[in-house]
């Protein structure tokens, strides 16, 4: 039976702006399956997003939606959650715009374990300014701004994110079409920071200089490096060389910023 | 069981192909730039097509 996306959609709001065969269409369908799996109400649910082709994708459903500053995303959404802490609040971004230009923030939300839901679509590049190289761009890959290969060595956006504080860390890819809502399901139930990385294709910016000759191309690629957590238990170090572990990686229970906040609160006013 | 109806809304569709190349039984082709339903008997309702493309723009009934 077909879903029901238009019950989340702004009216008039399609077609997106992206590409043909950009991920993040994907994506945005598997966060409205994860919503309606765990019962958002539209009205108490904010979706935060910054600058970029991911950040766009608060515009197109009818939730409270905020596109704000570049990176700062995170920063605003905690805002939201200390004011109102009985919101559900999601973040919605890329990997420029959230371990790059608003790496900052993002490693302070997971450091003070605030409820919060962080899907970071990474498509290794910054797509919507013109193809410049970013820091999940791997090594030797070609972007606008690194044409003979990019020289950097990548963030490994989950390692960062757990050793940041993030109570759940999980990562999947656009290819991996069911697991993306069961998988942001999971980090919207969890009590704490939940980052949710989901590895994207960019044809326009990406694929072109790099030697993927179509968005098919891109798909099966992101199907070949991923490899589930629990088959990797059984893998040599050779065979994991160049995959990327998939499913929830890091899951663990800690005290959350709101709750923390009302005891300041009651210790101040003398309780 | 009524065999099931595929649609392809063409004002969405931007040719990404994925519906084609994921279909396992071949429900799809490409015309020019857009996707199209060519084999709609075909169809298993393994919903690939729907659960894949970007665009919103196929829908199994």
């Amino acid at each position: 039976m077909a879903f029901d996306y238009e019950q989340y959609l702004r009216p008039g709001k399609l077609p997106h702006i992206w590409c043909p065969g950009c991920g993040h269409g994907i994506v945005m369908k598997g966060l409205i399956r994860a919503m309606d799996t765990c019962g958002l109400e539209k009205n108490n649910t904010a979706i935060v997003s910054g600058i970029g082709c991911a950040s766009r994708l608060p515009g197109y459903v009818d939730f409270n939606t905020l596109h704000t500053a570049h990176g700062r995303a995170a920063a605003f959404a905690t805002g939201i959650k200390m004011a109102k802490p009985e919101m559900d609040v999601l973040v919605v971004g890329g990997d420029g715009d959230g371990v790059a230009i608003g790496g900052n923030h993002f490693i302070h939300a997971c450091r003070r374990n605030i409820d919060m839901t962080y899907v970071l679509l990474n498509n290794y590049i910054y797509g919507m300014t013109g193809g410049q190289f970013s820091p999940c761009t791997p090594v030797g890959a070609k972007a606008s701004t690194t044409p003979y290969g990019n020289p950097d060595p990548t963030f490994d956006i989950a390692k960062l994110a757990i050793g940041a504080g993030a109570t759940f860390v999980a990562r999947t890819t656009a290819f991996h079409a069911t697991q993306i809502d069961k998988l942001i399901a999971a980090g919207l139930r969890h009590k704490g920071m939940a980052i949710i990385e989901v590895l994207d294709d960019c044809p326009t910016a990406y694929g072109r200089r790099n030697k993927f000759r179509s968005v098919i191309d891109m798909m099966k690629r992101l199907k070949e490096i991923a490899v589930p957590i629990k088959a990797a238990a059984h893998m040599t170090p050779e065979q994991l060389e160049g995959k990327v572990l998939t499913g929830i990686l890091h899951q663990e229970e800690r005290p959350e910023y709101c709750e923390q906040y009302q005891q300041v609160i009651a210790s101040a006013q003398g309780d | 069981m009524s065999s099931p109806k595929v649609e392809i809304i063409e004002s969405y569709c931007k040719g990404c192909s994925i519906c084609v190349e994921f279909c396992p039984t071949d429900v799809f082709e490409m015309d020019g730039f857009l996707a199209k339903v060519v084999r709609p008997e075909a169809c298993t309702k393994c919903m690939q097509c729907e659960l894949r493309c970007p665009d919103f723009a196929v829908k199994v009934h």
